[in-house]
């Protein structure tokens, strides 16, 4: 495809499978406190 | 859903509900905008309008095929499917993982946008955690946490270093108690570096994953709205401490966070002494404060901030492409191995996953919503007494906030601060507005960031 470049794939929707074992870190325990950013953090799985 | 926006010379498109990320030329760019409500033929003839005969009928057509192609993958105007996994979701048992243990309510600076009023929360007593709670907190974590290993726990405050101490017997006691109990607890602390010394130095490397130091950034800036309790400023105090204990951090995780108010929307310039004073794990935040106060944001400066935004994200490419490993929290973005779904619609757990202890074993949803009675939930050692409040915290996501439902930026802030929402609206189901577009702004410049060391790392 010439006229577009693909950054990523990803579907979301393949994570409904395998997700939601809740082992991640915590979102405020990061560095916020004051907001809320959850899209920054990893998944523990990986 | 489709968000598609300008940035940086990039023309980036965003497919809401997969999570693709497509940077595209003016052609695609116009074809998407157009393809929802247009079919090819009627595409045709709005581009050749706007573009005279730039364009061959042999491109458009090729770019729409291109198009459909990512449509057809699921990577381009994918349906949004989550809605359903949510009623599962609300049925779930949510255990708890993670505490914010308010080791002091107190503390030995007198910041002026201090949500915690210097350690007082809205009228609360200064005092200190005693170990035996702490101990508690800890036993109750492992308690009610099921099968989760994974524990975590903020040291917090006020400033937590005036109860050194007690955390580090509460430290002993979780190593002790994670092998009996089978789990992994892993220590957080928010400090002021106003106490950092060789001795904690020493101890936070060995023991705390994360290290949250407190730094507005430029002296005058930091020094305005953190002065010490007789008005001096901190800057000159904390900012050799700082560099010292990074110093010494080797890979372990840390962050210099700051907040930024009305007073220096050109926080990109904090950003940049920060970076100048070798700190590579930096965040600043934007100030949440009624407008009663003359350093809140408001409205109006929404514009200023989302250009500031735009000049940070420029200065870090430029950084990155010098080789420099700077990372910006809010920046952050895994495009590739980030959260789940499941937690992209949970947001940060407050009141279910999340819960704040004070120093004498109380419970609330959060550490902001410490000292704010109604959202008592019970203490460490009852256990939570109030299971309709935690409850309301469980249904509360991104399907159940309208202003969130046809957000391009939901999957990323996951519904928004609870506190934050509170504070302005006086329900947790509400959004804090000024907040959301500062998320949307963010989100963007995270992308736009990808897209352009994409490129560089093409050219190398």
């Amino acid at each position: 495809m010439k006229r577009i470049k693909t950054l990523t794939q990803k579907t979301l929707k393949s994570t409904v499978v395998k997700g939601g074992c809740g082992e991640c870190q915590t979102s405020c325990q990061s560095a916020c406190k004051t907001s809320c950013t959850v899209g920054n953090q990893s998944c523990e799985q990986k | 859903m489709v968000h598609q926006y300008k940035n940086n010379g990039y023309n980036i498109v965003l497919d809401v509900c997969s999570g693709s990320v497509h940077v595209v030329d003016e052609l695609v760019y116009d074809m998407i905008a157009l393809y929802e409500d247009h079919d090819l033929e009627a595409m045709k003839a709005a581009i050749i309008e706007k573009y005279n005969d730039a364009y061959s009928d042999e491109d458009i057509t090729e770019a729409y095929d291109d198009i459909r192609e990512l449509v057809d993958s699921g990577q381009l105007f994918t349906e949004d499917v989550y809605k359903d996994v949510i009623i599962d979701f609300k049925k779930r048992k949510t255990v708890v993982k993670a505490l914010c243990l308010h080791v002091a309510h107190d503390c030995n600076l007198a910041c002026k946008y201090c949500f915690a009023d210097e350690g007082e929360y809205h009228g609360q007593k200064r005092e200190l955690m005693s170990l035996e709670v702490g101990k508690r907190a800890l036993d109750f974590l492992i308690e009610n946490s099921g099968n989760r290993v994974n524990l975590e726990v903020d040291f917090f405050g006020g400033e937590p270093l005036m109860n050194f101490e007690v955390v580090k017997e509460i430290v002993a006691y979780g190593r002790k108690r994670e092998k009996e109990a089978g789990k992994n607890f892993r220590f957080t602390l928010t400090t002021n570096g106003m106490l950092l010394n060789d001795e904690v130095t020493e101890f936070c490397n060995r023991e705390i994953s994360n290290v949250v130091l407190s730094l507005d950034g430029r002296k005058e800036i930091n020094d305005m709205m953190r002065p010490s309790r007789n008005g001096k400023g901190s800057y000159d105090i904390i900012v050799p401490k700082f560099q010292d204990f990074v110093s010494k951090r080797g890979d372990k995780s840390y962050y210099v966070r700051g907040t930024f108010t009305r007073n220096n929307l050109d926080f990109t310039e904090d950003f940049k002494l920060m970076a100048d004073l070798g700190f590579k794990e930096i965040s600043i935040e934007p100030v949440v404060t009624p407008d009663s106060n003359a350093y809140a944001i408001r409205e109006e400066d929404i514009d200023r901030i989302c250009e500031e935004y735009d000049k940070l994200a420029l200065d870090i490419i430029e950084r990155r492409k010098r080789g420099e490993k700077i990372t910006f929290f809010h920046y952050m973005l895994d495009l590739n191995g980030g959260p789940c779904v499941y937690k992209r619609l949970s947001g940060c757990g407050s009141g279910t996953e999340y819960l704040a202890v004070t120093p004498t074993g109380e419970l609330y949803p959060c550490h902001q919503f410490v000292g704010t009675e109604d959202f008592k939930l019970g203490d460490i050692f009852n256990g939570i007494q109030k299971t309709e409040l935690v409850e309301e915290f469980k249904l509360c996501n991104v399907y159940a906030k309208d202003k969130c439902k046809d957000c391009f930026a939901r999957f990323y802030c996951s519904g928004g601060c609870a506190a934050n929402s509170y504070q302005f609206h006086g329900t947790i189901l509400d959004a804090y507005d000024i907040g959301c577009k500062l998320q949307q702004k963010r989100v963007e410049c995270a992308i736009m960031i990808k897209a352009a060391m994409a490129d560089f790392d093409e050219g190398e």
